[in-house]
């Protein structure tokens, strides 16, 4: 799958252009530049008509900056205009196609210089959404994206009934389906370890297991991400990329991660994955229902994890994994309504943590029958 | 304008040599070009061209970012010397382990740079456009600590050369605070560096109090070995005067260092070996070879080997006094320290997983030849830095006073 990225080639590039154009534009002052810069404000999400024809003679940048906006959508807007006057030049398709490219470009552009969604008003947050599905429209991919917000009172908490689970691996396969997990690198969320009755240690439990399950001797034990309560790989991010929600999910910005991997080292669970190239999926299997921050897909050289299918439990309805497993043993619901079943599992049965010695406060149990 | 005259007879100076120069640094180049190259390619690619995965998701690059911090750190044990205890003998090598200084500090922001894998998102870092998340993340500290050493050993130098260049006195005043200054930026840069692996818990190899200590030792070894090397051959390519005094004294800090390192050494094998936990496993998996996977042991037992040899041959006052012994003992000092603090440090700190599953990691062609590279391009600036600066207090790249009064008749 693709992304809404600019390369990193098509970036220099851009960069590199930009001195001879931009000097020629403020040579020649006039009605043509002004247009120009109109193209370009409408680019920037504030303002759409900061130098009409009737106010020549006004320098173009004064006109941007007059208008207030920020730091950021000022950079975008000026090395912007340089990279439409740019993608003028080439042109050979029909019009139609043409048009396309050209929109999708500038879309990326745009994406490019947008910032950091947990910093995002909702107005600029609604247009990067709007910016996203139209890239996926011209894509063919169509998929929906939404950027609903926590529900109020609600604090996702899970618990795993090592009892019942057989080790199908059913959760594994609804998950990849449902979060458009990379195909060709067979990314997993979620860990099933075979383990030896009578031994709770981890490490000698095997999650490469290819043989008919439940195995003689045996019992399941799953992992993935916990959504620790005081989660370590937030920490440790250098650009804020991720950070945890109002209701528990630690969630990440996959447009502004650098993948500089630091969470993944920090992280006790072995819960985040990094996309090593361009993720595929096959095109019949992609899963048009996303959220910003879960499952909408991810461009190559950022971190991803699993939300809990935030797209999905935000809605009210239970994770993929907790609905594909045929044997209950996933129990998912609201820590803070005491009715939930989560509560009864946390008040009636004996529970227990992983690595609870770290104080992450992971929101994720295990228990027995 | 003499700064502009400056910088013209820089560059004059840096691309006139004679044929060895020459071929050196074009030598130099052409791996620099490759290592570019083959960034092209990971770049294009992703990540996915090097040896690293989702279980061991750091490998040659951040190994060697770890090191190379350690000798630009080390440059201070010749600026204390020659700035704070002014100690005569070291005037004129200081220059050069700055340089060494600004040569690793660029290595290291390079191997950072091409271990990310959205490079081009590298602008979300900054304050007010991005997002800086300080003082929370280590990874934040270490940006502003290395970005702020290699400011000061940028200026400080710069600033003497080009007193020197106008055949001016460079005020004392006005550098030594900087000085000062940097000398403790420099401690702070490899503790930082040590706690951006110490402060994560998920990971008990590395989540250990002696890191930072243990890092400073070992930069103090590496370091001035390193620098001992660098001086030797400027002695031999130039008519550079060095007193041979600085180089034993220099020898002197290496071995001391290296010695401390070693008590450390000892002190964490005792605790990882004595009375083995789970937290052991990393250490076993280096040392020993855990569950059948023993990638590492033959690294890091020829690095403690050498290691060992290399102190014992630089304690011995006789053998330490011997140029060609203290060279080769420097040689070895800075191979043993570089293998088992890079590859040795980082690494078996993901081996087993978190979970406890093994995978090993080698680091692949694309990764070697990028590492290349950067080490080359380190050679490179270190070189031209040093070139420069030695045409300067030699006294071959001086403002002619003719030019300076035809420039302010214009």
């Amino acid at each position: 799958m693709t992304n809404s990225k600019i390369s990193f080639k098509k970036f220099m590039d851009m960069c590199f252009k930009t001195s001879e154009p931009l000097e020629k534009q403020q040579s020649q002052c006039g009605c043509e530049t002004n247009d120009k810069f109109a193209k370009v404000n409408s680019f920037a999400s504030e303002s759409n008509q900061a130098c009409s024809s009737k106010q020549c003679g006004c320098s173009s940048t004064n006109s941007l900056m007059s208008k207030k906006v920020n730091r950021r959508q000022a950079l975008s807007a000026l090395l912007g205009a340089v990279a439409v006057s740019c993608s003028t030049a080439a042109s050979s398709t029909s019009i139609s196609q043409e048009k396309d490219k050209k929109e999708h470009k500038k879309l990326e552009w745009e994406e490019y210089f947008k910032g950091n969604y947990r910093l995002m008003n909702g107005s600029e947050r609604k247009k990067t959404i709007e910016r996203l599905e139209r890239i996926s429209e011209l894509k063919k991919h169509n998929a929906t994206i939404s950027g609903q917000l926590p529900q109020k009172n609600v604090l996702y908490g899970y618990a795993f009934n090592i009892s019942k689970c057989r080790g199908y691996q059913d959760c594994i396969r609804a998950c990849v389906k449902e979060n458009n997990l990379d195909r060709k690198e067979n990314m997993q969320y979620i860990r099933i370890f075979e383990m030896e009755n009578g031994n709770l240690n981890l490490e000698d439990g095997k999650a490469d297991y290819f043989h008919e399950v439940p195995k003689d001797g045996h019992f399941y034990l799953g992992t993935q991400c916990f959504q620790c309560d005081n989660p370590p790989c937030v920490a440790v991010c250098p650009v804020g990329a991720t950070w945890k929600e109002e209701d528990g999910i630690v969630v990440i910005d996959y447009d502004w991660c650098i993948g500089c991997r630091y969470c993944q080292a920090a992280c006790p669970y072995w819960a985040r994955r990094f996309n090593w190239q361009e993720p595929e999926i096959p095109s019949e299997q992609f899963n048009t229902d996303q959220h910003y921050l879960s499952n909408r897909p991810r461009p190559k050289g950022v971190m991803e994890k699993c939300t809990y299918c935030l797209q999905r439990t935000r809605k009210g309805l239970l994770p993929a994994c907790a609905e594909a497993c045929p044997t209950g043993a996933r129990i998912f619901g609201n820590l803070l309504d005491p009715n939930s079943e989560i509560r009864y599992v946390l008040e009636n049965k004996q529970v227990f943590r992983l690595k609870e010695e770290l104080g992450t406060e992971p929101k994720f149990w295990y228990f027995m029958d | 304008m003499t700064l502009l005259s400056f910088i013209k007879a820089a560059i004059k100076t840096s691309f006139r040599g004679d044929k060895k120069y020459i071929f050196w640094m074009s030598t130099l180049f052409f791996f620099m070009f490759i290592g570019f190259y083959c960034w092209t390619i990971q770049l294009r690619e992703g990540l996915q061209v090097t040896g690293m995965s989702d279980h061991v998701s750091w490998g040659l690059y951040i190994s060697n970012f770890t090191f190379f911090v350690g000798t630009a750190a080390a440059a201070v044990m010749l600026v204390i010397p020659a700035y704070v205890l002014h100690d005569v003998s070291f005037e004129k090598t200081v220059l050069m382990g700055e340089g060494i200084a600004v040569a690793s500090l660029l290595m290291c922001l390079a191997f950072v740079t091409v271990d990310l894998g959205s490079p081009q998102n590298i602008w979300h870092m900054i304050p007010f456009i991005g997002y800086f998340n300080f003082p929370e993340s280590m990874l934040a500290w270490d940006v502003v600590v290395l970005n702020g050493y290699l400011m000061l050993n940028i200026c400080i130098p710069f600033y003497i050369l080009f007193c020197h260049y106008q055949n001016k006195k460079p005020i004392t005043k006005l550098y030594l605070p900087f000085v000062y200054l940097s000398v403790f930026w420099a401690v702070g840069i490899h503790m930082v560096t040590a706690f951006l692996y110490a402060g994560i818990p998920a990971r008990p190899y590395w989540n250990s109090s002696l890191l930072g200590p243990r890092f400073l030792a070992s930069a103090f070894a590496a370091g001035p070995a390193l620098i001992i090397l660098a001086l030797d051959a400027i002695q031999r390519a130039t008519q550079y005067e060095i007193k041979s005094s600085s180089l034993d004294k220099l020898a002197m800090i290496a071995t001391v260092a290296a010695q401390a390192n070693l008590v450390m050494l000892v002190s964490e094998l005792f605790k990882e070996f004595y009375w083995p936990t789970e937290h052991s496993h990393s250490a076993k998996y280096l040392f020993f070879g855990y569950k059948g996977y023993n990638a590492l042991c033959l690294l890091v037992w020829t690095s403690i080997s050498l290691n060992v040899i290399a102190t014992t041959s630089l304690t011995i006052h006789k053998l330490r006094k011997n140029k060609l012994i203290r060279r080769m003992s420097c040689l070895v000092l800075f191979l043993a320290i570089w293998t088992e603090k890079g590859m040795g440090l980082v690494v078996p700190g993901f081996i087993p997983s978190p979970l406890g599953e093994m995978v090993e990691y080698f680091p692949s062609k694309i990764e070697i030849f990028v590492t290349l590279g950067i080490l080359a391009l380190g050679l490179f600036v270190f070189t031209l830095l040093a070139k420069v600066a030695i045409n300067i207090e030699t006294g071959k790249m001086r403002l002619i006073e003719t030019e300076k009064t035809g420039n302010i008749k214009n």
